[in-house]
């Protein structure tokens, strides 16, 4: 009697509930869904049309009819071994499973339901002591299960469901609790609350249309297990053998097994259209609800995006001789649904020299960080990349295959992320990772001495701590500075850092960014700098590239384009400095509530 | 950590006490004509009122679970009404029956499991379309219906296997398994279901954070960022899905012991809950339960290992 756990939904389907609009209708326009749902309709009206189809009681044997044939008239299936009509007893079963399946689920899913809503919902403590009695009925062995149940509700089938469907619910109020606190926080639950209205109100309207979703789902996997359970206790003979079910026709069916095999066929075929078609159903529906409607979601399992060189045309212009970086025509295209391709970086050309710092700014969403991406080889899959020319040192990346881009990044290009504390490896130390990264070009020791020395240049006050800390232990800009110091280990020609303070207090941006500037005087390498700020390209770049849209508008020294602008929208870039700064002026005046439990170490 | 086991090792003791109580309670307050189903019909209303004193049955619910408990403690679970057999032996001699077939199920859904996890989230394709199929085959059979059906295909049609009965694997190592073999692999498919698309969901979400992103950038392996990152940072969800897995196949020796003729733990707890032989059912709970703390505790120490934010929990 296994359980499909309904587990296997995650909570983040909850955000899609929006997209759901028709989604059973295009359930019904799925091959399986729409068979799935056809034979599980035909198998109930079966059953519902039983006093029509069969002639015998289910119950009813008639000795002259033991083991008869197939198609004996009036005995369609035959009789089994004490001569009642299998066709009978099928038709019997299929009304009590159904009877099971809605009394099982239904319990399950009504418990489950509120009690998850009500934990999730109400308040710290409701939520503890709820969740610790469903925790306890989780932990409840189903051997004693049986044993229990078994004096309690006798033969009565119907109570016997009853009381497995309040164990079945622990699933769906897993489910539904976290479901519901994830939703809980929404901001549009917020604002129900401070329009004034009742948390009924917001529970019944907001919270629960947002999870009905995956509460339909589980209920088809609940009735499904329903079923087997009830078929399993038949079998095994707990409860009134005055009962046709699945579960008893299989036990007489294994007990004729020598004599007479096909008897099983009917009950077990009968069984599995029934289980079958509800978890398929349930399945489907999940795919429907999970399925983007926009993008092509990727078949390929390499992890790599396509690289395409363009065919070069006339008025293509050549890579820049001598230059660390240089990039021309970089086109980026993901597709859609419809066939089409949305373009989001379109053409861009930039240049980037060893010892020189480039700003690329625009605003988010103007294509700088896939421009980036698309130049480290780490665009997702889905991505298509084209370009004249992309050129590190000379040499070409755009021909460059999976292992060959590893080992460009392992040489010669970095990356500094943009929100520090997702871009460490939870499970593994600080030091273990940066380490890991050294492998290979010298020996465990020297790497272990050669990461503290980086922790401690890159400004870490403890770094043998720090060596030894877990992500979670550290605060955002230490592990920013991590992260720098993973970044430089391989003492790259090229850094590319995407917004590397965005995420960060104020106070460390700056710390952050004067590391950076050092580094990149020590090392001479080239860094390309993506940002949406200006203030910070002016404080630090060579030169600045200003991207809109996916194309870059303008591109220059610093000096001159901070000072004369020619393009509107880098005018208005510059304009938004001083309202940025006034901005970040009131961060500090209170701090974001994570940033203060996770401190700087002294 | 070690508090944290601590307060779950107390949790656990909690639940052995409620979890007995309850049964407890709810068996011998049952009603359950006790005396009468072992004396038979003929004996006297007398004779029946003697042996209900004798047992201890005529005192109230509550003295009667204060001294079940009282001996439990001190390793005394009683005799069982019909047979006299102490419950304690008959239970250590019937658990390495079940305990072989759970514990080979479990083996093989560890490892296909994983296998079939990792390679169907990194490859996808056929390997996807395997693990679909199980899956499908797993939750539209029953386990009664799979087992019947492997008993007729590898037991009576090609005969590969004996169809039923146990050979203790220190008699002969090879029928052992041979023995094993078939019921194993019905609780596996099960298994392998529930675990491996577990894994397989993980590990793609995981695939898909940043963090892996960043070690792609600096050059790590992809054998080394899905094997040793990302598996390790996706096997908490796994570890959680194998316990409960774990709980349900120990369960479902119910049914497999029976369409295997396995002289086991299912049958024991069969045999006692038919009878309504009350000690012999107060000890499979005692030790189902048990069971189910020591899998929870064994479980967050994995836990503890895997994902270092559990280690203060």
């Amino acid at each position: 009697m296994t359980i499909p756990g309904p587990d296997v939904i995650s909570a983040p389907q909850a955000e899609r509930h929006r997209r759901r609009h028709g989604a059973f209708r295009r359930l019904l326009r799925k091959p399986l869904g729409l068979s799935a749902l056809v034979v599980l309709v035909g198998v109930v009206v079966l059953g519902l049309l039983e006093p029509v189809l069969s002639t015998h009681a289910p119950m009813s044997s008639d000795l002259a009819y033991t083991n008869a044939s197939l198609g004996t008239p009036g005995w369609p299936l035959g009789g089994d071994q004490f001569g009642r009509d299998i066709w009978a007893r099928v038709l019997g079963s299929i009304n009590v499973s159904v009877i099971s399946a809605v009394i099982g689920a239904g319990v399950g899913v009504v418990i489950g339901t509120v009690f998850g809503l009500i934990a999730g919902y109400v308040g710290r403590r409701t939520d503890a002591i709820t969740s610790w009695v469903f925790n306890l009925l989780i932990a409840f062995p189903s051997l004693v299960l049986v044993i229990v149940l078994y004096p309690v509700v006798g033969s009565s089938y119907q109570g016997m469901m009853a009381i497995f469907g309040l164990f079945l619910s622990t699933g769906i109020f897993r489910l539904v609790r976290n479901l519901v606190i994830t939703v809980r926080n929404e901001l549009y639950v917020d604002a129900a609350r401070v329009s004034g209205l009742s948390n009924l109100r917001i529970v019944g309207r907001h919270v629960l249309f947002a999870v009905r979703g995956p509460i339909i789902i589980a209920t088809a996997f609940l009735a499904s297990s329903a079923i087997g359970v009830q078929a399993g206790l038949a079998f095994l003979g707990f409860g009134s053998t005055q009962i046709p079910s699945f579960g008893a026709m299989v036990n007489d069916a294994f007990l004729n097994l020598y004599r007479d095999p096909v008897q099983l066929v009917w009950p077990a075929g009968f069984l599995a259209l029934l289980t079958g078609s509800l978890v398929i159903l349930g399945n489907s529906y999940r795919d429907v609800l999970a399925a983007p409607q926009d993008t092509v979601r990727s078949r390929r399992r390499t992890q790599e995006a396509i690289v395409t060189r363009d065919v070069p045309n006339e008025d293509a212009q050549p890579p820049m001789a001598g230059a660390l970086l240089s990039v021309r025509g970089l086109r980026v295209r993901y597709p859609h649904v419809d066939g089409s391709f949305k373009e989001v970086v379109r053409g861009v050309s930039l240049d980037v020299q060893s010892g020189e710092m480039v700003g690329l700014v625009g605003e988010s969403g103007s294509g700088k960080t896939q421009t980036a991406f698309s130049i480290l080889g780490l665009l997702p899959k889905e991505g298509r990349v084209a370009a004249d020319a992309m050129e590190l040192l000379g040499e070409s990346l755009l021909d460059k295959d999976a292992r060959a881009m590893r080992a460009v990044r392992r040489h010669l290009v970095s990356y500094i992320p943009q929100e520090p504390m997702a871009n460490l490896d939870p499970a593994f130390t600080v030091g273990s990772q940066l380490v890991e990264g050294l492998r290979g070009r010298m020996s465990r020791r020297e790497a272990v001495d050669e990461v503290k020395g980086l922790l401690a240049r890159v400004g870490i006050p403890d770094p043998e701590r720090t060596f030894r800390s877990y992500p979670y232990q550290i605060s955002g800009g230490m592990a920013q500075r991590v992260l720098i110091a993973g970044a430089v280990a391989s003492k790259p020609k090229l850094l590319i850092a995407d917004e590397p303070t965005t995420a960060l207090d104020v106070t460390v941006q700056a710390e952050i960014l004067d590391l950076l500037r050092d580094l990149q005087e020590e090392s001479g390498m080239g860094v390309l700098l993506v940002t949406h700020n200006f203030g910070v390209v002016a404080d630090l770049c060579d030169r600045v590239a200003v991207m809109r849209s996916g194309e870059i508008v303008e591109t220059g020294e610093v000096r001159t384009i901070f000072h004369r602008p020619s393009h509107p929208y880098t005018q208005e870039l510059i304009g938004s400095i001083l309202d940025e700064e006034s901005v970040r002026e009131d961060d500090i005046a209170e701090p974001r509530p994570d940033m203060v439990s996770t401190k700087e170490q002294p | 950590m070690f508090s944290f086991l601590l307060r779950r090792l107390g949790a656990g003791v909690v639940l052995v006490f409620i979890v007995t109580f309850l049964t407890f309670v709810l068996t011998y307050g049952a009603d359950i004509p006790v005396a009468r189903n072992i004396l038979g019909p003929s004996a006297t209303e007398a004779d029946v009122a003697l042996l209900n004193e004798q047992l201890g049955l005529d005192r109230p619910v509550l003295e009667q679970y204060w001294s079940w408990l009282t001996s439990a403690f001190a390793g005394d679970l009683g005799r069982s009404y019909f047979t006299s057999e102490p419950v304690a032996a008959a239970m250590s001699s019937r658990l390495p029956v079940t305990m072989s077939v759970v514990i080979v199920a479990c083996v093989l859904t560890l490892v296909i499991s994983c296998a079939l996890g990792v390679a169907s989230a990194v490859r996808g394709g056929v390997l996807d379309s395997i693990l679909q199929g199980i899956s499908t085959v797993a939750y539209v059979f029953p386990a009664i219906v799979l087992g019947i059906i492997m008993v007729y295909v590898f037991a009576i049609t090609l005969q590969w296997v004996p169809a039923i009965g146990y050979v203790s694997l220190a008699d002969s190592p090879g029928l052992w398994l041979a023995s094993v073999a078939l019921p194993a692999l019905v609780l596996a498919i099960h298994g392998i279901a529930a675990l491996a698309s577990q894994i397989r969901g993980s590990l793609i979400d995981e695939l898909n954070k940043e963090y892996v992103r960043t070690l792609r950038s600096r050059g790590f392996s992809e054998r080394s960022i899905v094997l040793k990152h990302a598996l390790r940072n996706a096997a908490s969800a796994g570890l959680t899905v194998f316990s409960l897995q774990f709980i349900t196949l120990f369960g479902a020796s119910l049914f497999i012991e029976k369409i295997f003729a396995l002289p086991g733990y299912g049958t024991y707890t069969y045999n006692s809950v038919v009878q309504g032989d009350l000690p012999a059912m107060m000890g499979v709970t005692l030790f189902s339960v048990l069971l189910v703390v020591v899998v929870n505790l064994l479980v967050d120490i994995a836990n503890g290992w895997v994902n270092p934010k559990a280690r203060v929990a």
